[in-house]
């Protein structure tokens, strides 16, 4: 498949943080900053919240790309919660590289509450990078086995 | 359990959803969706007939679940999850979609919206169909609220809280309570004495029944939760005792060390043992042990020598308290930007530069001049003075950004006090524009201009240096378009207000936030302004942003009511989304325990995890840890989430 196809439209989840990410995302919307359409977003209470088994269960389930908001260090809601999603990440992306996905469809993001403009040109720039990589190596793997 | 009837109930919110979103197409392709019994649409969903709708609905088709396409839940998830209460659908099966902030508001295309929209209900019909009915936890509290700085804005709420019959801590970190408005001189726009006006309610904070003052003391640590919050406090010793201080003053005599007033802002010295000013409550001396000599590792005890009574006491300990306490409203207040960064004005630098609240302690009857302006270096009268606006303000390059709000009405009040107190004198003000917003405050400015003969040029100042006896302002008439150098006695720069330097290290303690520049920050800065988003927690006054008196001691007494509203309940409500253990699974490894910031999980004498759903705060950070599965957040679970994903992921 031609990785440039401009009829790939990338698919997208984002997990959002409900203190600050899922509340920028709500700025960003009573802003009316607009940004592309390919991101499902879903709340969480904390960025903490989000194990990478999730993770792995999106890219599974073919998803071209899984961003994760959380609040910026040391504005966690729940005191910690976005440290240890931050080495999570780390973790995570050392072994997708070594199974051969890029590890850029794996993106942590700091937003807080006050950052439409921040959730809007994330979301643009992060749907254009997924937009680059092209559709997931997983989801053309997978449908022959699963049929 | 018998199949789930999910209802989808789809919001126009007149155009807002309606013009980006295919409402009527959304609605049809929900129809065919598995679990959904039930789709509508409507203009207002969250209006009386719509919320009507779906009260009629839940009990017309026996909805087990029902989904609001509409707004963000933190606009009306409470509004339809009270709806779904009365029509008898427990409301922990509600859930709002939102497809107005996260889809119609953010997107221009009309098909891709709609797509979009479709997913974002589907996860949520998801998200429904595995939760479970709920009952929130209901959580017994203790009947103590705290404090933090007593200055205006905290003896206001002391009082108000005290006042309708709870127990309150308050607690200073200076000395005396008071804060800056105790060193005023007259306030604006009506010029009653500050400390006047003031010292009564001083007086009332430290006898009212209901009120425990602690001064010099400091909150180190807090745990618990709202309703519950264990505060350790520290009161650092004073020395004295104030219970046998006669405030004779024999022992500020004798004392040999002298170090800046602070109170007085550095125009003169205080003993190591002081009482920061007359009127101070608790009205007692104070030993500086920073700047005392007798302490370590030899003792002067001069002061100890002669003190009658006995009230100094050399060996007098920290004392740490540990209180339990159902809400905290931080009041930390302000201090001034440090007048040394402004070297383009000289500050710190040229002696004849002075700060506003120097300029009040000058005013001040009860100040080091007996209310007389005198100049700090020769004590001279000053014949021409110049007061520069904005010094620090409304500057994002060099200093702060944001106005500090207050300035524009103290320096016309500093100008026309100066030209009150000394005969052929000439005031010159600098601004960059007069920002009068306030009852009585645009006729106060106007007055000073207009009767008052006071200058006022519009521009901004370049440089301000020492020549011979005099201090130079350069700056520039913007209205003239002319270059102005005046030689000026006194310079009085109305310097920007920081919040003050404790904050942040506070905000870190009690697990609030605050702003970028510093200053606490509220829940909404419209609707809930004296709201932390920590339950229980509230903020108010010049912590929370500029503000002059009468708007601190609103937000005083507003966070005072919202405290208030909390004591008065029976039982306070914590959601029942918390976590909970599967014992079946649960190997007893322990790791959850470790990753739970609240120390809700323990492990039980059988060897598995136990979640306190009181202490749970539904984080899900232990979830993510465990790695059995065992821990699950109610209401979004693991499964929960997955079918989440994968419809989100889906084709159509």
């Amino acid at each position: 498949m031609d990785k440039t196809n401009a009829a790939f439209e990338p698919r997208i989840v984002a997990f959002l943080c409900r203190w600050c990410s899922y509340a920028g995302a709500d700025l960003a919307g009573v802003s009316r900053l607009t940004y592309p359409a390919n991101i499902v977003p879903m709340r969480v209470n904390c960025s903490g919240r989000v194990d990478t088994e999730m993770v792995l269960t999106a890219l599974e389930k073919g998803a071209d790309g899984v961003l994760i908001g959380g609040c910026h260090p040391g504005d966690c809601h729940y005191v910690s919660g976005n440290y240890k999603t931050r080495r999570r990440v780390v973790l995570l992306k050392q072994a997708l590289s070594e199974v051969g996905i890029d590890p850029r469809r794996v993106h942590l993001e700091w937003i807080s509450a006050s950052e439409g403009i921040k959730f809007q040109s994330t979301m643009t720039s992060y749907t254009e990078l997924i937009r680059e990589l092209g559709p997931t190596p997983v989801r053309q793997r997978k449908e022959p086995v699963h049929g | 359990m018998s199949s789930p009837r999910i209802g989808v109930f789809v919001c126009h919110c007149g155009l807002n959803i309606e013009r980006t979103v295919d409402t009527l197409s959304v609605s049809k392709t929900l129809r065919q969706y598995s679990g959904v019994a039930f789709v509508s649409d409507y203009d207002y969903m969250c209006s009386d007939p719509g919320q009507q709708l779906v009260s009629d609905a839940i009990r017309e088709h026996r909805l087990t679940g029902v989904v609001i396409a509409a707004c963000s839940p933190a606009m009306h998830e409470p509004t339809f999850r009270r709806a779904a209460d009365d029509a008898g659908l427990n409301p922990y099966l509600v859930e709002m979609a939102n497809i107005r902030e996260h889809c119609s508001w953010v997107h221009l295309d009309r098909s891709e919206a709609t797509a979009k929209a479709v997913k974002i209900i589907k996860t949520m019909v998801e998200k429904v169909r595995g939760n479970h009915p709920l009952d929130p936890v209901r959580i017994d509290h203790v009947d103590k609220c705290l404090v933090i700085g007593a200055g205006i804005t905290g003896i206001q709420a002391a009082l108000d809280v005290a006042d309708a019959g709870f127990e309150v801590l308050l607690v200073e970190k200076e000395a005396s309570i008071g804060g800056h408005m105790a060193q005023l001189s007259e306030t604006f726009p009506t010029l009653d004495c500050s400390q006047c006006i003031l010292t009564p309610k001083m007086v009332e904070a430290s006898r009212h029944p209901n009120i425990e003052l602690m001064t010099y003391s400091e909150v180190l640590n807090v745990s618990g939760y709202v309703g519950n919050y264990t505060v350790k406090i520290r009161k650092n010793p004073t020395y004295v005792d104030p219970d046998k201080c006669n405030l004779c003053g024999d022992c500020e005599k004798v004392c040999p060390q002298s170090v800046p007033s602070e109170f007085e802002r550095g125009l003169v010295d205080r003993k190591a043992i002081y009482i920061p000013f007359q009127q101070a409550v608790p009205s007692t001396y104070t030993l500086d042990e920073r700047s005392c000599l007798g302490l370590h590792p030899l003792r002067c005890s001069e002061c100890a020598k002669v003190c009658e009574p006995g009230a100094i006491n050399f060996d007098m300990q920290p004392t740490i308290l540990e209180e339990e306490v159902a809400a905290i409203i931080v009041a930390t207040g302000y201090d001034m930007y440090p007048i040394v960064n402004l070297g383009e004005y000289g500050g710190g630098d040229v002696a004849n530069v002075i700060d506003g609240l120097q300029f009040e302690r000058m005013l001040s009857a009860s100040g080091p001049t007996g209310g007389q302006v005198r100049r700090p270096s020769d004590g001279r009268v000053p014949k021409r003075v110049v007061f520069v606006q904005c010094a620090g303000s409304r500057d994002p390059e060099n200093h702060n950004a944001y106005c500090s709000k207050i300035c524009c009405m103290y320096t016309a009040k500093h100008a026309l006090l100066y030209r009150h107190a000394v005969a052929d004198s000439e005031a010159v003000v600098f601004y960059i524009d007069v920002r009068a917003g306030g009852k009585g405050y645009e006729e106060f400015v106007q007055n000073a201009t207009e009767h008052e003969k006071i200058r006022y040029l519009r521009g901004k100042v370049a440089k301000i240096y020492q020549q011979d006896d005099k201090v130079m302002v350069w700056g520039v008439d913007t209205l003239s378009g002319k270059k102005v150098e005046i030689e000026a006695d006194l310079v009085v720069l109305a310097m920007s207000m920081d919040p003050h330097p404790s904050t942040r290290a506070l905000t870190k303690t009690l697990k609030i936030s605050c702003g970028g520049e510093g200053f606490l920050k509220e829940a909404h800065p419209k609707l809930r302004p004296v709201e932390s988003l920590t339950a229980g927690i509230y903020v108010a006054g010049a912590g929370q942003g500029p503000k002059d008196i009468p708007e601190s001691v609103a937000q005083g007494s507003g966070a005072a009511s919202k405290a208030i509203a909390l004591l008065t309940q029976d039982k306070l409500s914590h959601s029942p989304e918390t976590v909970s253990i599967d014992e079946e699974i649960c190997g007893g490894c322990g790791v959850c325990v470790g990753m739970c910031p609240y120390t809700a999980l323990s492990l039980t004498v059988s060897g598995v995890a136990e979640c306190n759903e009181v202490l749970c705060e539904g984080c899900g950070t232990c979830v993510s840890a465990c790695p059995t599965g065992a821990a699950q957040l109610k209401n979004l679970t693991d499964f929960q989430l997955r079918e989440m994903i994968e419809v989100a992921l889906s084709d159509g």
